[in-house]
């Protein structure tokens, strides 16, 4: 695309240089002066409406938590609010509180697990760009969890997989006996932790989260892999047949010419596992959120909705601290997407 | 004649690549081809026998009980109140934004793109309680909805609000960068025949948009129909809440009986996979329409 716009320009000024200068700028003072009032007025309707809406519901209410972070507030009458200050993030990164640790912790290990994740299914795509036959059946079958919601992966895998009497995973284990069967669901025993100094409690992964984990991967790897394969179909073979020729072997062929001619690709792949891992949400909230599997999300919910009116305060200063783990990405992803188009 | 034959390691090698692929897909099955077998199993059985066991009982129980015990009639109803309206409302307004940002120079438009991509990835949670009070200011008359509260907090048209608000920014991100793809001249030259913005935007570019539109459709469409935390948040628990969301009323009425929830979430998926299976190549070009940055 960008070649012939290059290209176009160049070839009519070694023809007519004056003509070719002045062209494209005439061209576009006129196309606006071209506009009647109506069509001025329909296209700040096509325009504003939906804009309106969308910052209306979307950035008013985001701002509004960031504001609502600095008060009391328990959430039942407008008005009634009380600047407090900062006193909510300090309760929120001090001990006192102990639940942010231990979800963030939970946060971080799903991103670096759904980041294993993302590279699994970017090997699959790899795997299913080689000419297999019947590509488009292995292809559906991978792809095929990521239609279904989140919530109801969870009670898929809670009845069939996770079920202390007869899912698969202590069917296979042979742990189905009385007293001997394992509650997937329910332990929230650690399967490691560790201390660290300024905090009261260890964090560790606990063997419900982990278990969680493998449903989430699930429907995480079929994702990446449907993203891939199609990237990797548009990159020209000329590339890799060049570095063949060149004597690259199949890793440093992907290495070195595939993955850089996919960045971006890469870029959204990555900002989509990062998305995820925070945004984490349903598959929890839906299994009745087992002790030992808080996330950000589910803190900042709870929070918000306490029985007998929430602690609204604290719960937007969670609300914060997720949204700007959030925007450091969301603001990483537009540099690298905006940047050689449009700004 | 003589038919090169490819080296031994490699041939070796593509072997095992299709044993892996095929073990891959079959784990992948399991999940989904056990909660099948166990749906129509009666729990008493497998509880005895173990879901691996070969049937004695086959039978349709468990769906029966979990369509008439989990209100589905009345969820899918919902479910579908929310998702054509909200679906409607997403494709026109995204592709007025699009029509607006990527065939007309104007000062706004990076920004305003900015802004709609931005919004879309924000954390849900984080806007939820001023969105809430902000439906509960709104007033609605209760003859349009289920409540009797008179504003807008615990209707339909909140989430069906919400989803247009958040959705049209993918929307538009992907019908832009399709528009874009459009000549120019097009319009240019309907401009020249008397034709307004407003019939170049119906009668030029939304009909050469189809296939873009029609990727979005489907994956909209399961995005809406897998909602699940807007519905827990914003309606009452119980017979409003469309269908993704009721399975987790069962959930808690039913908390032993895994074969009634396999049934229930049968139920449930039946329509996101047929719509997959049916139009698989506009789901797929939705998605890569999206990461495909032009």
């Amino acid at each position: 695309m960008s070649t012939i716009g290059v290209a176009e320009p160049q070839s009519t000024e070694t023809v007519e240089p004056e003509v070719a200068m002045a062209a494209p700028r005439k061209g576009r003072r006129r196309r606006y002066s071209q506009l009647t009032r109506g069509d001025k007025i329909a296209l700040a309707i096509f325009a504003g409406v939906p804009a309106a809406l969308h910052i209306a519901f979307v950035w008013v209410p985001a701002i509004s938590t960031a504001a609502l972070s600095f008060t009391e507030w328990d959430g039942l009458k407008l008005g009634t609010w009380k600047l407090i200050g900062f006193k909510n993030y300090w309760s929120v990164f001090t001990v006192f509180d102990g639940k942010f640790f231990p979800a963030l912790f939970n946060n971080l290990i799903l991103l670096v697990f759904l980041s294993g994740c993302s590279v699994v299914g970017i090997l699959f795509a790899y795997l299913l760009d080689k000419n297999i036959r019947g590509t488009a059946i292995y292809q559906s079958v991978f792809y095929m969890p990521v239609v279904l919601s989140l919530a109801v992966v969870g009670f898929i895998w809670k009845g069939v997989m996770w079920s202390p009497r007869q899912g698969m995973f202590n069917v296979i284990l042979g742990r189905t006996a009385q007293g001997d069967q394992i509650d997937w669901v329910g332990n929230a025993q650690k399967i490691f932790t560790f201390h660290v100094p300024f905090l009261d409690t260890p964090l560790g992964l606990s063997k419900n989260f982990a278990a969680l984990l493998i449903a989430m991967a699930w429907r995480h790897i079929g994702y990446v892999m449907v993203l891939y394969l199609a990237g990797l179909k548009s990159v020209d073979p000329s590339l890799r047949e060049a570095a063949a020729i060149d004597g690259c072997n199949e890793w440093q062929s992907f290495r070195q010419v595939v993955f850089p001619v996919m960045k971006p690709i890469n870029v959204v792949v990555f900002v989509i596992t990062v998305i995820e891992a925070l945004r984490a949400f349903d598959i929890i909230f839906a299994l009745k959120k087992p002790p030992g599997t808080q996330v950000l999300g589910i803190l900042v919910r709870d929070n918000l909705v306490g029985e007998g009116g929430g602690k609204v305060g604290l719960g937007s200063s969670y609300g914060v601290v997720l949204l700007l783990l959030c925007l450091v990405f969301i603001i990483w992803y537009l540099v690298n997407n905006y940047r050689e188009n449009e700004l | 004649m003589y038919v090169k034959r490819a080296p031994r390691r490699a041939r070796l090698w593509r072997a095992s690549l299709y044993v892996f692929l095929t073990t891959m897909a079959v784990l992948w099955l399991v999940p989904l081809a056990g909660a099948v077998y166990a749906s129509f199993r009666p729990y008493a059985e497998t509880q005895r026998l173990g879901i691996f066991s070969f049937p004695k009982t086959l039978t349709v129980q468990n769906y029966k009980n979990a369509w008439t015990q989990g209100g589905m009639t009345r969820a899918f109803e919902n479910t579908m109140f929310i998702v054509i309206p909200s679906l409607i409302l997403i494709l026109g307004m995204s592709s007025a934004v699009a029509f607006t940002v990527s065939r007309f120079s104007w000062r706004f438009n990076v920004v305003l793109l900015l802004v709609f991509t931005a919004g879309n990835l924000l954390p849900p949670q984080v806007i939820f309680q001023p969105l809430f009070q902000m439906f509960k200011a709104i007033p609605w008359p209760d003859f349009l909805s289920d409540t009797n509260t008179g504003n807008l907090l615990g209707t339909k048209i909140a989430v069906i609000l919400i989803h247009v608000a958040f959705q049209i920014g993918f929307c538009t991100f992907v019908l832009s960068n399709y528009m874009k793809t459009i000549p120019k001249e097009l319009g240019e030259a309907a401009l020249v025949d008397g034709a307004g913005v407003v019939r170049q935007f119906f009668q030029v570019v939304m009909p050469l948009c189809r296939p873009a539109l029609a990727a979005l459709a489907t994956l909209e469409f399961t995005w809406l129909y897998n909602d699940f935390f807007w519905a827990v948040v914003l309606l009452n628990q119980g017979a409003e809440r469309p269908i993704t969301s009721s399975i987790a009323n069962l959930g808690g009425q039913f908390f032993s009986d895994d074969n009634l929830i396999a049934a229930a979430s049968m139920i449930i998926i039946v329509p996101t996979l047929a719509v997959y299976l049916a139009l698989q190549r506009h789901f797929i070009s939705g998605l890569t329409l999206g990461a495909n940055k032009g």
